[in-house]
């Protein structure tokens, strides 16, 4: 059985009124990446903030290296949190802040890296997703595409071991799409991490997943390696990968 | 029926907005006294809060001290009391208008900028990149904000108190023939060191409400760019009423017992 490095425990979660996940559990096995699909606004980037502990759960347990993370102080959170890299849908980079300080931003905090080593790993993880040039410049400069990938450099600056992409590919062109999700994936094999990645490109999934979870109406419903999810025979998932308008889910 | 449930809620309303601001005053008093400052955000913020914040002080507290003058210089020459009108503005000025003005002008400012700012952050996701980076968000922009504020506002009063003093003298000798030596000699009388100590701590107060309720309202923003607004606006409004009610206090405490 694979080692799982994060698991969701029967998660209930509501804004408000609305639940967003009722009783959903998820395993993310340890060294492979995790496509998490689904409609929009079904939950998906909650799942990644649970697993950061950005959120706390209503009920249920979140589970990162085997430890219950929704109660855990603030200072080993913040120990947590370091191990783990958040790549969000919009990049948000600080904007009062240049490309370079925002990838340098965490180990200037928690890493006792001279001044020099921190900019030297900076720039390098800067050019891992090929933006070196861009170390100097402010966010507002970069497009789309850049702010991703500069936002991907922030997320692994530090080496984490899980790390989490929300939509990725979600906006941009068929060709910086093809070359984010080689990023990732060449990200995760240099890293030797675990990836969560939430996503609508089903080509970019088939090409980057070990794993994918389908997620529909706050429960994951389906789970399992590519190969067999694409071939699922539950009508919602099939409904979903073929991009149909006719079938269970509603429209 | 309707009426008691809007009265809970309100109360619910009033009750989680006091607890969380107290609550992040004391998550920031700790990053403060465990010396986790950022400190050259905190020089920038100086900069932006306060040095940018002078020249509308500046104006402010000169026609205010001006036009005070111009009221009273008139009436006490006509009393021959017109040796005490230098008293008499420098009185209201380091005692009540120095901070006030000074903590009212920036609230609208610096307050709104503040809001506004750390809550387009929330709306971009910035805040929480902050927390996902394992960076608290309370030391990385409370801090440096109240910190700054805090410095720069009793200097701001300072100046704001100069000013009005110099714009009063300055039409009570052109407007009402008082010499410089007497408005001056009238102001010494009048005012003491502890009164211009008095005032200082009066600003100390508001700059701490000015910089807790602006972050509070950035950092509680929901709903996007509407949502900013929202937020901004109510830290100028909530700013503004608090420093009023807090000068009374204060002026009670500090000068209503003596």
């Amino acid at each position: 059985m694979a080692k799982l490095i994060a698991k969701l425990d029967d998660v209930t979660m509501r804004y408000g009124e609305r639940v967003i996940l009722e009783n959903c559990t998820l395993d993310v096995v340890e060294g492979a990446i995790t496509c998490i699909i689904g409609l929009s606004g079904a939950g998906k980037s909650t799942i990644l903030r649970l697993l950061d502990a950005l959120r706390k759960p209503d009920s249920g347990h979140v589970y990162v290296k085997e430890r219950d993370i929704c109660h855990l102080p603030e200072s080993e959170l913040v120990a947590m949190r370091s191990e783990i890299g958040f790549a969000f849908q919009f990049a948000a980079l600080l904007d009062s802040l240049s490309v370079g300080e925002n990838v340098a931003l965490a180990l200037r905090e928690h890493s006792s890296l001279t001044n020099a080593q921190i900019e030297r790993r900076a720039l390098d993880t800067l050019e891992s997703v090929g933006l070196a040039h861009t170390y100097d410049l402010l966010p507002s400069e970069l497009s789309g595409g850049m702010l991703k990938r500069a936002g991907f450099a922030r997320a692994v600056v530090t080496n984490p071991e899980l790390v989490l992409f929300d939509e990725p590919t979600t906006g941009l062109d068929p060709i910086v799409t093809h070359l984010l999700t080689d990023i990732i994936k060449r990200l995760r094999e240099q890293l030797n991490a675990t990836a969560v990645v939430i996503s609508h490109d089903l080509h970019s999934i088939y090409r980057m997943a070990d794993y994918v979870a389908m997620l529909f109406e706050g429960a994951i419903i389906e789970y399992g390696p590519v190969h067999e999810i694409r071939r699922s025979a539950n009508p919602i998932v099939q409904q979903f990968l073929q991009g149909s308008e006719v079938g269970p889910i509603p429209l | 029926m309707k009426m008691l449930e809007d009265v809970g809620r309100k109360t619910n309303d009033f009750l989680e907005y006091t607890g969380g601001i107290a609550l992040l005053g004391a998550e920031t008093a700790g990053s403060i006294v465990r010396l986790r400052i950022r400190v050259s955000e905190t020089v920038n913020q100086c900069y932006l809060l306060g040095v940018q914040s002078v020249s509308i002080v500046l104006l402010t507290a000169l026609f205010t001290g001006m036009v005070f003058s111009l009221e009273s210089a008139e009436q006490a020459v006509q009393f021959g009391i017109g040796s005490l009108v230098g008293g008499a503005v420098a009185y209201t000025s380091v005692r009540e208008l120095g901070p006030m003005l000074s903590a009212v002008v920036v609230a609208g400012r610096v307050g709104a900028a503040i809001a506004a700012e750390i809550g387009s952050m929330v709306v971009t996701e910035q805040v929480e990149a902050l927390q996902s980076l394992g960076l608290a968000p309370t030391r990385f922009l409370v801090v440096p904000r109240l910190l700054a504020l805090v410095v720069m506002l009793p200097l701001l009063a300072i100046v704001a108190d100069v000013v009005s003093v110099y714009g009063g003298m300055w039409i009570a000798q052109s407007y009402a023939h008082i010499s410089n030596d007497v408005f001056i000699s009238s102001a010494r009388q009048a005012i003491g060191f502890s009164d211009v100590i008095k005032g200082l701590l009066k600003s100390l107060v508001f700059a701490v409400i000015i910089a807790m309720v602006g972050s509070y309202q950035g950092l509680t923003t929901r709903g996007g760019a509407a949502g900013v607004g929202k937020s901004t606006t109510g830290a100028v409004v909530l700013s503004i009423i608090l420093i009023f009610i807090t000068n009374f206090v204060l002026s009670y405490i500090l000068y209503g017992t003596s």
